[in-house]
């Protein structure tokens, strides 16, 4: 039955958001709480030689200055810092372990205070001397130490010589920047210290469970000894998937204070953490004159750590979009004196689609051939590179119902050809596909014989609506109204979850759910069939349902007792059912979202400004849960790609090797006036074979093919093409 | 270095949500800190602590600051509104109803800072229509990038009041 799922229900954490209820992970109180406030290096390479935290231990109210020569335990092996999100190569870096300067911004203290301010006064105290060694932060200068860590698929026939031969052919360098996620509350943890040895964790995370294991491994703890809680996380988009500094930091000041302790990392720290890397992608195109592909090569260089080989997929997205005989990837990376990249929405897609829709937009033109039209004639079917049918591939419809509600048969194709007064028009459009991946997850229902049911799941709700869908779920599958359902997530003691990332968990916990509530079902009717003289004698369990609060037979629902009447025979108060869904590997299919993107930009002529004043994505991605915050979703990855395409861009200074705009004022982000109409379409794509509800999710696919899109539209208005993002006016001025 | 002692506190009222509260406090202290360190109304969020992101607005005898650019001591005696004194005892604000109405946010972290940003722009008049709410709502980030919808949250708000 779906009263809920699939409609546009209101977020059940709403109310909470809005009145200023909802608590994120700095703001728990405890008795007692210190502050710590974080101090970091100020070089990019070489080892601290003196650190001299006296004057800082003098002001009044400083209770402890935490420094590698002044802390309790840490653990010395790499494999008790590996996280689940930790890459497979490499030596996770640890907060406050030794001497050693790995990249600038890089904590080399805590201060420890009774209240913030005068943490943050003290930490100005502590004095610091380095020795200083040469490093390198530059990866356009570093460029030809690139080496070739993966090949994200295996090459087909023979590429190279397709291209030397390709009637049309493109190629060209896209350099997308490094980004950093900025979600808007600040990392943050308060470890509450529970006057035994155990500690209570609020931290600002995308996987509780993640970071207990993470937690407990580093700090030798007993699984008992840590939880950790997390039930609103102010936004993260990837920067929560691993353990961040201050969780360690914090953990680290309460075990050896034996007090409750709050960190919170300001703003500039936050950079000092993972991000988007920069990455010069090189894409080649072989066309015949009619437009089909002969050859398509890729190949990715971005930056890493010197201490974690941090690479995602890049380059094999034209796998799954265009079809071509010939075809060739490559990942490459340049390690630096920097922090390790991390996950940031759509990891590699985002950038490798980005460039990957801009070279095909520059094909089009050589072709002068429509840029949907050209992408129509080289639709794939199949995924090429294991040959394989997708469960479901509705990326036509996208076009076409795109391309639809944008008007774009009103393009005139000429670059410069549109005007609004003042303004060149400029239309675009871009291709976006993402992976739909689903993970082991379990729920717990407890069902109580006044119809109330409580769903609990370790899993995490960082905006994206999972409070709601699994209240959604859990109403439908119990037949009870979504008011009689409450949820408790992000809680390491609750049932297993992975880190909430990869656009999964949607569909991952849904499942879950409903495997729970199968088993409270088939209880139910249990008891409601040995009632005496029941109305459900005869009938099978598997024809009974769930509905409106009766458990009733399928196809006669005259046929019901109610909840409690079933309970009060059962002779039971509650049921308690937990449920880890595990999905059947299927290895005969793939399984990906799609989405079309048509974005409109009007540029001023003699100032350069660009404003993006339409965008419409028309998405596949299976079944939509929740189509109110599934469009929200969308809509955000749309602001997201327009972060990209016009403002995003972390700035190093090479020569110390230090961001020199870590703040976000100088790092821009879209505010409210960057931003207009954005439409989001939902095209119908039936799936029973991805999974039993049809779910894909929505997380990722938002933002891919949104920046290729609006350059496309910029290259549109202007007939300039910039292929290194983002777009600012200065390069369109050049 | 001279003096290490941390400078004298001073006492100070301050009347939020309509309650006066007497606290002492460092000059150092923002109004942002002392709402959500001293008073435990963490309603009020920090984003960045350098007045760039909005997310630390309050009414201040009606209008809207940054709180975090703003020293406690300077605001004695001020009445100040927060989130959780917006609306009267257990119902929603037509703002905070509209947010809810409109999906105007996702992690809910801007939330705050939003709508007491809305409530003072309504209170300016100043804002006619969407293109008008959109650029005086530029101080105010949220980078879940649910702009559009707090955008027609404001708007429903400011046709039903
Ligand atoms: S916290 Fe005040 S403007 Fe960001
Ligand atoms: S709702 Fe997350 S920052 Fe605005």
């Amino acid at each position: 039955m779906n009263a809920y799922v699939g409609t546009p229900t209101s977020r059940i954490d709403g109310r909470a958001k809005v009145t200023g209820a909802a608590k994120y992970a700095g703001e728990f109180a405890a008795d007692g709480l210190l502050h710590g406030f974080v101090v970091e290096a100020t070089i990019a390479r070489g080892r601290i030689a003196r650190l001299d935290t006296s004057e800082a231990l003098k002001v009044k109210g400083v209770i402890d200055v935490l420094t590698h020569e002044h802390r309790p335990p840490l653990a010395d092996k790499d494999e008790a810092w590996k996280d689940e999100v930790a890459p497979e190569k490499g030596s996770p870096f640890r907060p406050l372990y030794d001497d050693r300067i790995k990249f600038n911004g890089q904590p080399i203290a805590l201060v420890v205070a009774e209240d913030w301010e005068t943490a943050r006064f003290a930490a100005t105290r502590v004095r610091v001397e380095y020795e200083q060694e040469a490093f390198a932060t530059d990866l356009e200068s570093e460029r030809g130490k690139a080496a070739e860590v993966d090949q994200p698929h295996k090459p087909r026939g023979d590429a190279a010589a397709a291209l030397t031969h390709a009637a049309i052919r493109h190629e060209a360098d896209y350099v997308l920047p490094s980004e950093h996620h900025n979600p808007m509350e600040l990392y943050a943890t308060t470890a509450v210290w529970d006057g035994n040895g155990g500690l209570t964790v609020y931290d600002k995370t995308q996987g509780v469970q993640n970071v207990q294991k993470f937690l407990c491994s580093v700090f030798g703890k007993k699984p008992d000894e840590i939880r950790v809680i997390s039930p609103y996380v102010g936004g993260a988009f990837g920067s929560g998937l691993r353990p961040q500094h201050q969780v360690v930091l914090a953990t680290l000041a309460a075990l050896a204070l034996k007090r409750s302790v709050r960190v919170v990392l300001t703003r500039q720290q936050m950079y000092g953490l993972g991000f988007r890397p920069l990455t010069i992608e090189r894409v080649a195109l072989g066309a015949k004159p009619d437009g089909t592909l002969d050859a398509v090569t890729h190949e990715a260089i971005a930056v890493t750590s010197r201490f974690e080989d941090f690479s995602r997929n890049d380059t094999g997205w034209a796998e799954q979009l265009y079809k071509s005989p010939n075809s060739r990837y490559s990942h490459k990376l340049v390690r630096l004196d920097v922090s390790t990249p991390s996950d940031m929405r759509a990891p590699g897609a985002a950038t490798g689609v980005c460039a990957l829709e801009c070279a095909m937009d520059e094909l089009a033109v050589a072709l002068k051939l429509d840029p949907v039209e050209l992408r129509l004639r080289c639709y794939s079917d199949r995924d090429q590179s294991e040959g394989l049918p997708y469960t479901s591939k509705q990326l036509r419809e996208c076009y076409a119902r795109g391309a639809e509600a944008f008007g774009w048969s009103r393009r005139s194709p000429a670059p410069r050809s549109m005007r609004d007064g003042k303004e060149l028009v400029g239309w675009g459009m871009a291709t976006g596909v993402w992976e739909a991946l689903q993970m082991p997850v379990a729920a717990r229902i407890v069902l109580t014989a006044n119809g109330h049911a409580e769903v609990s799941c370790a899993a995490s709700d960082i905006g994206t609506g999972t409070y709601t869908i699994v209240a959604q779920v859990a109403a439908d599958a119990l037949g009870l109204p979504i008011e009689n359902i409450s949820v408790r997530l992000a809680d390491s003691s609750l049932p297993q979850a992975p880190v909430e990332g990869g656009s999964w968990m949607a569909a991952s916990s849904a499942h879950a759910v409903l495997g729970a509530a199968e088993e409270i079902r088939r209880e139910l009717a249990r008891y409601a069939k040995a009632m005496p003289a029941s109305p459900l004698a005869g009938v099978d369990v598997p024809d009974i349902i769930l509905l409106d609060g009766a458990v009733a037979k399928a196809a006669d629902r005259s046929r019901s007792v109610s909840i409690a009447d079933a309970m009060r025979h059962g002779q039971v108060e509650r049921i308690e059912k937990e449920k880890l869904n595990e999905f059947p590997e299927d290895k005969s299919h793939a399984r990906n979202t799609h989405s079309a993107v048509f974005a409109e930009v009007k540029v001023d002529e003699e100032l350069g400004v660009i404003r993006v004043t339409r965008v419409v994505s028309a998405v596949a991605a299976g079944r939509i849960l929740n189509t109110k915050t599934g469009r929200s979703q969308i809509m955000g990855s749309v602001v997201w790609g327009i972060g990209m395409a016009l403002h995003e861009e972390t700035v190093t200074d090479h020569r110390f090797g230090r961001i020199m705009n870590a703040n976000i004022a100088e790092y821009h982000i879209p505010v409210n006036a960057d931003v207009r109409d954005i439409d989001v379409i939902f095209v119908d794509e039936p799936d029973d074979r991805i999974n039993q509800l049809g779910i894909k999710g929505l997380g990722e696919i938002g933002i891919v093919g949104v920046p290729a899109a609006i350059a496309n539209a910029v290259y549109h208005a202007t007939g300039k093409r910039i292929r290194r993002f983002p777009i600012t006016l200065d390069k369109l001025l050049e | 270095m001279a003096d290490m002692t941390i400078p004298e506190r001073i006492p100070i009222n301050l009347v939020v949500n309509g309650e006066r509260r007497a606290l002492e406090v460092v000059p150092w202290t923002t109004l942002l800190d002392a709402l959500r360190d001293r008073l435990e109304l963490t309603g009020t969020k920090k984003g960045c602590d350098h007045g760039q992101c909005g997310a630390c607005t309050v009414l201040i005898d009606g209008r809207r600051v940054n709180s975090c650019l703003t020293l406690a001591v300077m605001k004695d005696g001020a009445e100040i509104t927060t989130i959780e004194g917006l609306a009267g005892d257990g119902a929603l604000h037509p703002l905070q109803q509209a947010f809810i109405d409109h999906d105007a946010f996702q992690c809910g972290y801007c939330t705050p800072g939003q709508i007491c940003s809305a409530a003072g722009l309504v209170a300016e008049g100043r804002a006619r229509d969407a293109d008008e709410i959109r650029e005086l709502m530029s101080g105010n980030l949220c980078r879940c990038g649910a702009y559009p919808n707090i955008v027609a949250a404001i708007e429903q708000a400011m046709s039903r009041s």
